[in-house]
């Protein structure tokens, strides 16, 4: 189908800091926790309390700013955003309006080889909101809500970026860039399942070649990478068969259904909200010093995209394992560590990205869960070059080492599973088998050199698998001539 | 024995005079003291905190029922705090001058297990689990405190009449208001129901009671004093300042409450000043400036002439005054009337029923926000937070908030400009003498007029106090005195100096007149 129309996509991406303490409080800044303990007077927002600004918050900021290319303000502010709701017990959010602390930045994504520049338009600072549990369906539907205020003020930065994506596939792909950076950058935890990743959607369609854009929508509560893929998708299709009826778009905020797999209204700009922002009277003005900003630039991480380069230009891996690799930086990280005692890129790329992954992804689990430590991993991979154990006994060993932690030596010693390389004690059993087969011995004398695969595997299943199949190979080849 | 020890203790301090004109017994007669003198006695052990603090309840048992200062009396509280400090002063503990001085606090201020209602029905049952940075530091003083001040609703208003539980009278005349917003603050000193009392000035709600009712009152430069469990009113413009006795008193709570706090970021990083030092009686070559919109139509010629008397004795005493002009004042309570109900629409947006305070139950959650704001609001702050959602408005917010803002930078300009050639400007704090009860209570723009001569201060941050000065048939006249920022010192001076040389600045209550009360 030859495309009519021309998906826009623009991201506001929430991401959680974690800093030691709360943005305005010194209440610990922890996820979890029965609800309502990680609170104080201030992020209870009692009457009569101020707020005093974490400059934590700042520098983590102004470092994703760095990180993403932005100007930083050298003066910045804090305004009210004034909204009812019962997660805000002030009833209105400390955020940033007209002067945000970073503006016109941006980031290379690779959406599946192909790279592209997307613009940010800005990131600002402001405070979490609390939680809601409702008795029933929905705060309308309930009889009573129980509010949890441990996520009041935590603190958030918003990045916005430009309408510069253009499809599901690449929106995915600048998140996943996003989640890479700020992991790399160590300012949060980037999970989308908890909450300290969120992201929402401005999507609108134009024809191709047309200029102007089109009526956006507003997609939120899209709760991962996947979850962000299908709601675009989704949402696409929807304004697609509208206009291709001849209808319009409604200019509306849409909660994407993760059940249903469907967005549904939930306001239309009409009943959108005046924030009524105000200048924030309880803080004072944020003067940043450039001199600091230079050093924060001077003491920022390598980030994904360098050590991608150095991956390829200096340990010689591919692109692409070398763009998984550096993906995340406790997988990057952790192939380093592994490299330090087994310097042998290729197979340590190949294990990581094989072995590793796949056991991790088929856990859902975090690099960092991951029981095996580096050296661990290493002494197995010598083990295998070595020649004491097959390279498939390699595997059933490394699947126990993520099972239980345990050292490969631990392994093949309780399993007995050391390879027999010695010539002398697999002359006989050789023998014995050539003199068991003649038929196959015929075969390949005959030029079937394919039947030498079954008296291999004779001889392995005599051993139970630890004779080593080179050694062995090379025997009988000796002993047929 | 114990009243004529008393007596003679008081004799041998010079201050026989002022006990033979207080009716009633020793107790009455103690109440009539400032905070220095009493200090002096307490020091001496020729009294206890305890007598004192019994002497104070007994008063305000005897006097509250007219003057109605008190929104929470705390008694038991106070006699506990006397008598700690009373067994520290046994134990030879270096205590300080407020240590044992029984005292009152605005009803906004927090106090922790002490209920603090802003005196408005949606706070009625509010105790909060915090003291704020100012009842700290006078804990620490050792002050005693006796309760908590009667006020207009959210401090909104000039007269005390829109607090949400009773309104307070002026204790020169009952048939008075006694000012606003702090009336109930001003009001227990004048009454001797306190010695001294914090209130807190958003525009002119700690100099316009203190003016009415005839007692000392400092709103402090912004940042000067911690806001931190002051409940807001209005954030850029809201200053905690004392209400007291006399210069000295002034100096000595603003010792005690003055310096930065980091729990307050707008707080002045600045260190304590000793205020005790700029009680000089000595104002030679200072130059006064009258800023002539202060003196213009509308002023009540019996305050006028007490205005001349005071400028005629600065001159007296060596001091240049000359008229200056201000040129925006004018526009001042029109931009006051936007910017601080626009941060009170946003400060008063948490008292929505859901965490604490009243809830009126509805059907569903809108309808409970609904219910329990016009329930627990009263009219004043109900007009307030609405003027103010209107100014921030998309689409009127450039008309309104943001011209309100470069008006407050003007006024600040004019300030700036006058200061550099004068060292205070000396103004009326009011136009008129306190009024009826009741006389402006139903014309909100009349009312707004009444902060005409303190708003002005607000809008610039610079400090300002209030002086009595003369009476107006039994009212209290007040000297509005506008220094530098952070210079209170100066004011100090000034207003020590009238102090010392005049016999008009210490007005006694007559506690008559109150028929309706
Ligand atoms: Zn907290």
């Amino acid at each position: 189908m030859s495309q009519k129309y021309e998906t826009v996509i623009g991201l506001e991406i929430h991401v959680e800091l974690k800093t030691a303490t709360k943005i305005f409080c010194p209440c610990p800044n922890e996820f979890g926790g029965e609800p309502n303990t990680h609170v104080c007077p201030v992020c209870l927002g009692l009457p009569g309390v101020m707020p005093v600004f974490n400059k934590r918050v700042l520098e983590f900021a102004v470092k994703a700013g760095l990180a993403l290319s932005c100007e930083i303000a050298s003066y910045s502010k804090f305004d009210r955003k004034n909204y009812y709701y019962p997660d805000l017990p002030k009833n209105y959010q400390v955020s940033q309006y007209d002067l945000p602390i970073c503006k016109l930045g941006s980031v290379e994504i690779n959406n599946n080889g192909e790279v592209k520049t997307i613009g940010i338009t800005r990131i600002h600072m402001e405070e979490d909101a609390g939680k809601l549990l409702h008795g029933g369906a929905t705060i309308t539907s309930s009889n009573y809500s129980r509010v949890d205020l441990n996520r009041t003020g935590v603190p958030l930065i918003e990045i916005v970026s430009e309408p510069d994506l253009r499809s599901a596939e690449e929106a995915r792909a600048y998140m996943e860039k996003m989640k890479a950076i700020l992991e790399y950058l160590d300012v949060s935890d980037v999970k989308m399942e908890q909450g300290s990743l969120r992201c929402d959607a401005n999507i609108s369609l134009r024809l191709v070649g047309a200029e102007k854009l089109g009526t956006k929508a507003e997609i939120k509560n899209m709760n991962s990478f996947r979850s962000l893929q299908r709601a675009i998708e989704y949402e696409v299709e929807r304004q697609t068969e509208i206009l291709d009826e001849g209808g319009r778009i409604v200019q509306e905020t849409r909660s994407w259904d993760e059940e249903k797999g469907i967005t549904v209204s939930m306001r239309s700009k009409e009943e959108a909200h005046d924030y009524r922002y105000l200048p924030e009277p309880d803080l004072v003005p944020i003067i940043v010093d450039p001199k600091w900003v230079n050093e924060l630039r001077a003491s920022l991480p390598e980030l994904p995209d360098a050590r991608k380069k150095r991956f390829v230009k200096e340990l010689g891996l591919s692109e692409y394992d070398a763009g998984i690799i550096t993906g995340s930086r406790a997988l990057a990280d952790y192939f380093d560590e592994v490299m330090i005692k087994y310097n042998d890129p290729k197979t340590v790329a190949n294990w990581v990205m094989g072995e590793l992954l796949r056991l991790i992804n088929a856990g859902d689990m975090e690099i960092t869960e991951n029981k095996i430590k580096p050296d661990q991993f290493a002494a197995l991979l010598q083990l295998q070059a070595d020649g004491t154990i097959s390279g498939k006994m390699a595997k059933t060993v490394f699947e126990e080492m993520f099972a239980t932690g345990k050292g490969p030596e631990t392994i093949v010693k309780e399993k007995g599973m050391v390879q027999i390389s010695d010539e002398g004690a697999l002359a006989t059993l050789i023998e014995k088998v050539i003199a068991a087969n003649p038929r196959s011995v015929e075969d390949y004398k005959a030029g079937k050199e394919k039947a030498i695969g079954f008296l291999v595997g004779q001889i392995m299943k005599e051993t139970k698998g630890q004779a080593n199949p080179g050694v062995v190979n090379k025997l009988l080849i000796e002993k047929m001539k | 024995m114990l009243l004529m020890k008393k007596m003679a203790v008081l004799k041998s301090h010079g201050l026989f005079d002022i006990v033979l004109e207080m009716r009633g017994g020793a107790s009455l007669s103690l109440t009539s003291l400032t905070a220095h003198e009493l200090s002096e006695l307490l020091d001496k052990r020729e009294l206890s905190s305890k007598e004192l603090t019994v002497a104070h309840l007994e008063r305000i048992g005897s006097v509250d029922d007219k003057v109605k200062a008190f929104t929470t009396l705390t008694a038991e509280h106070a006699l506990l705090q006397a008598e700690e400090i009373d067994k520290k002063r046994v134990h030879g503990e270096k205590l300080s001058p407020l240590a044992g001085i029984p005292m009152a606090l605005k009803d906004n201020m927090c106090t922790r297990g002490i209920r603090t209602t802003c005196s408005s029905k949606i706070l009625e049952d509010f105790v909060p689990p915090y003291d704020a940075t100012v009842t700290e530091k006078l804990n620490s003083a050792g002050t005693v405190l006796l309760g908590k001040c009667n006020m207009d609703e959210f401090a909104m208003g000039s007269s005390t009449e829109n607090s949400g539980f009773f309104a307070t009278r002026n204790p020169h005349d009952l048939n008075a208001v006694p000012g606003g917003s702090s009336g109930g603050s001003a009001a227990a000193v004048a009454a001797q129901e306190a010695v001294f009392a914090l209130g807190s000035d958003t525009g002119g709600s700690i100099r316009l009671p203190a003016s009415f009712c005839g007692v000392v009152g400092l709103k402090p430069t912004y940042g000067c004093v911690s806001r931190y469990g002051l409940i807001a009113y209005a954030s850029s413009l809201d200053q905690i300042g004392p209400l007291t006795r006399d210069m000295t008193d002034c100096a000595l709570v603003m010792s005690a409450i003055a310096g930065h706090d980091p729990k307050d970021s707008t707080s002045a990083p600045m260190d304590i000043p000793d205020y005790s030092k700029y009680l000089v009686n000595n104002v030679k070559g200072m130059k006064i400036g009258l800023p002539k919109e202060y003196f213009g139509a509308g002023i009540d010629p019996q305050v006028l002439a007490y205005l001349q008397q005071a400028i005629g004795k600065l001159e007296e005493m060596g001091a240049i005054c000359e008229e200056v002009s201000l040129p925006h004042t004018m526009y001042a309570l029109p931009a006051y009337y936007i910017i601080a109900p626009a941060e009170a629409s946003s400060n008063l947006a948490r008292y929505d029923g859901v965490q604490y305070g009243l809830r009126v139950e509805a059907e569903d959650i809108v309808s409970m926000y609904c219910k329990t704001r016009s329930q627990g609001f009263g009219d004043e702050v109900k007009r307030r937070i609405m003027l103010g959602t209107y100014a921030l408005s998309s689409g009127y917010y450039d008309a309104y908030y943001m011209k309100a803002l470069k008006v407050r930078t003007l006024v600040k300009r004019d300030f700036d400009h006058v200061f550099e050639n004068y060292d205070c400007l000396l103004t009326p704090t009011s136009p008129t003498v306190a009024f009826n009860h009741g006389e402006k209570a139903d014309d909100p723009l009349t009312m707004y007029l009444s902060d005409i001569c303190t708003i002005p201060v607000n809008l610039a941050g610079i400090p300002s106090l209030s002086l009595p000065f003369g009476q107006v048939n039994g009212r209290p006249v007040g000297l509005q005195l506008i220094g530098k920022a952070f210079d209170e010192g100066t004011l100090l001076r000034v207003g020590y100096s009238l102090e010392q040389s005049t016999n008009l600045t210490k007005p006694l209550p007559a506690l008559k007149g109150g028929s309706r009360a």
